[in-house]
């Protein structure tokens, strides 16, 4: 029996908009075990982007139940919030967000900073991350310095600093061409085979077949779609 | 966690170059105002206040009219006054313009001041070469002279004066001493004639026979303690309405003590008026770092977002920004504290103040500064602290 790492039951979200109130999500329902890769699947509007802000709890719902690791997120304060996101997520933008002053390694030391973790040790950590992705060479280079790929690469080693629960990647090929797409997909499903859980926000078909199970969202609803075939 | 803040600030700070400069010129300028007002105000009173207290700390200055009738002090009525309690002495004061002549050599225009032992005894360091008057000089009225810097350098240049005999009014006087350049002055010559050739003390009994006077009408009285000025005031009154017999206007006395007094008051003022007006340019300043702060704030949401969403917590996020505030301003403050003594320093040294170091007005522009940046910090880095880091890190 694998472990199960998050659980959401029921989850509703609504915003207020132009005095209105607007169901995002309408009830979504979702376990996830350690050691999968999974595809959230759905266009845009789909709701699917406040799914990912809950998982990775910049959010909290407004009802429903939210497991992850064990504990119940759905009510905790804005610091509890933090320190959640610090040890059990490791986020993965589209467009990087890499700090444009700091060299790659202090941009992976980032997330080691507000843990708490000493200087030297978060310096160990940072070059073994980056080694690990394969830029042991561009340890001290700018974000500017770096192509697409190697931002991106830059931005998986610093979600992997802190040795999170989940890996929490939003359209990460999304500004990338077509090639180095693939290459950080495959460094995500070595990632997954080395026993990361991942999951992976798309809008893309074809990337989402990487994962290893494909949930699709659409109107605020979740449905399981068909097993990947990585 | 702290040290990474102030690094993370500090590389912000370094990064936007130009406008940080911009926008700490408005903190430096208030604070080198503050500094360069506080310490020049400060030199100059000092200057004036160090003036006084060569001239007369510690003694009083009698101006004797006399009435039509009386004209002055006799020499028993000055003795009287010197036997007043807590009086050390009495010098006669007179001072009359004549010309010199040493062999060949004419000098114009010099101050012949009538002086006597007392004022040797009493203006201590004034002697600078030889001596001054003695009891003997005065007793039997020896004509010897003391004379200034002026005088030696024109009349005996290259050498030594002592011994050499000067002809003035066509009396010889020998001379006994030479007085340095500073402490030759007392009040009435301060404020009077200052474009003299130089000058020339003789003891009083020469210098009123020389100008025809039978009676003193200036003289100054020491005062052993300073504790009884007000009393040795009373009594010096009492006795000189005695002896003018309370006729109105028939003399004046000044305490120079009270005049220094007024002088701490002028300066306590004025330090804090101008203190004022260069507060005002602090506090401009001072929204210049809050404008600058607003404007790093939003231009960074992504990276507050970003930070957040790493782990960072919203003190962290404030703390982080305060930081960056008071480096601004401290920063500014601190060239600001350079440039305000750098200017004080060459204003003292145009009007001829001498420049103090004042720690106070250094810590006043210090802290005044670290206090702007807590302030004006403060709503911009709660601002940051509040920021959603969805909306942050959706803004791209």
């Amino acid at each position: 029996m694998e472990k199960e790492i998050l659980r959401m039951t029921n989850i509703v979200k609504t915003y207020k908009m132009g005095g209105e109130d607007q169901v995002v999500l309408k009830g979504i329902n979702l376990t996830v075990n350690e050691g999968e890769f999974i595809s959230i699947l759905g266009p845009s509007g789909s709701g699917k982007s406040t799914l990912m802000n809950i998982i990775g709890c910049l959010d909290t719902p407004t009802s429903g139940e939210f497991i992850l690791d064990g504990r119940n997120v759905s009510d905790q304060s804005e610091k509890q919030l933090s320190k959640i996101r610090s040890k059990e997520i490791g986020f993965i933008f589209q467009s990087f967000h890499l700090l444009p002053r700091l060299s790659a390694k202090k941009n992976v030391e980032l997330p080691l900073i507000y843990a708490k973790i000493t200087k030297q040790e978060r310096e160990e950590i940072a070059v073994n991350t980056l080694i690990r992705v394969g830029l042991d060479d561009k340890l001290n280079h700018r974000p500017n310095q770096l192509s697409g790929g190697q931002q991106q690469r830059v931005a998986i080693a610093r979600a992997l600093s802190n040795n999170p629960t989940i890996l929490l990647a939003d359209e990460p090929t999304g500004s990338l061409d077509q090639s180095t797409g693939k290459q950080v997909m495959e460094l995500f499903t070595e990632l997954n085979k080395e026993g990361r859980t991942i999951i992976m926000i798309t809008h893309d078909a074809n990337i989402a077949t990487y994962a290893n199970r494909i949930v699709k969202i659409l109107d605020g609803y979740l449905s399981e779609g068909d097993e990947g075939d990585a | 966690m702290l040290k990474e803040s102030i690094i993370m600030s500090w590389q912000n700070i370094v990064g936007n170059k130009m406008r940080s400069f911009l926008t700490i010129l408005g903190i430096v300028i208030g604070v080198s105002a503050i500094i360069a007002l506080i310490t020049i105000v400060q030199g100059v009173i000092d200057e004036a206040n160090s003036q006084f207290v060569d001239l007369g700390a510690g003694k009083i200055t009698i101006q004797a009219y006399g009435t039509p009738l009386k004209r002055g002090l006799s020499y028993s009525e000055v003795e009287e006054l010197s036997t007043i309690e807590n009086v050390s002495g009495v010098t006669p004061s007179l001072s009359i313009s004549s010309s010199i002549v040493r062999e060949e050599n004419l000098l114009e225009d010099v101050s012949i001041e009538g002086k006597n032992e007392v004022f040797f005894r009493e203006s201590k360091d004034i002697i600078s070469y030889g001596r001054g008057f003695n009891i003997l000089d005065m007793e039997s009225k020896n004509k010897v002279a003391v004379i200034d810097d002026d005088i030696q350098k024109t009349l005996f240049t290259g050498e030594d004066p002592l011994g050499e005999n000067i002809l003035i009014n066509g009396t010889n006087y020998t001379i006994v001493g030479l007085v340095n350049e500073d402490s030759s002055s007392d009040i009435m010559s301060a404020f009077g004639s200052t474009d003299s050739n130089g000058k020339v003390f003789i003891p009083y009994t020469a210098a009123m026979n020389m100008a025809g006077v039978g009676n003193i009408t200036a003289l100054d009285i020491s005062v052993s303690d300073t504790n009884f000025m007000d009393q040795v005031m009373d009594d010096v009154e009492l006795a000189l309405n005695k002896a003018f017999n309370y006729k109105d206007d028939s003399f004046n006395v000044i305490n120079l003590d009270s005049m220094i007094e007024a002088l701490e008051t002028m300066q306590n003022m004025f330090t804090t008026m101008l203190g004022g007006i260069a507060s005002i340019s602090l506090l401009v300043g001072g929204i210049g770092i809050m404008n600058m702060m607003l404007v790093s704030v939003s231009e960074r949401t992504t990276e507050i977002g970003l930070r957040k969403a790493l782990g960072a917590e919203p003190s962290n996020i404030q703390v982080q920004f305060l930081i960056e505030a008071i480096f601004l301003s401290l920063f500014g403050g601190l060239i600001g504290v350079i440039l305000g003594l750098w200017i004080s320093y060459a204003v003292s040294g145009v009007i001829g103040t001498t420049f103090k170091l004042s720690t106070s007005a250094i810590s006043l522009g210090v802290g005044f500064s670290a206090g702007i940046g807590i302030i004006f910090g403060w709503a911009p880095a709660r601002k940051a602290s509040l920021l959603n880091p969805i909306d942050a890190l959706r803004s791209v």
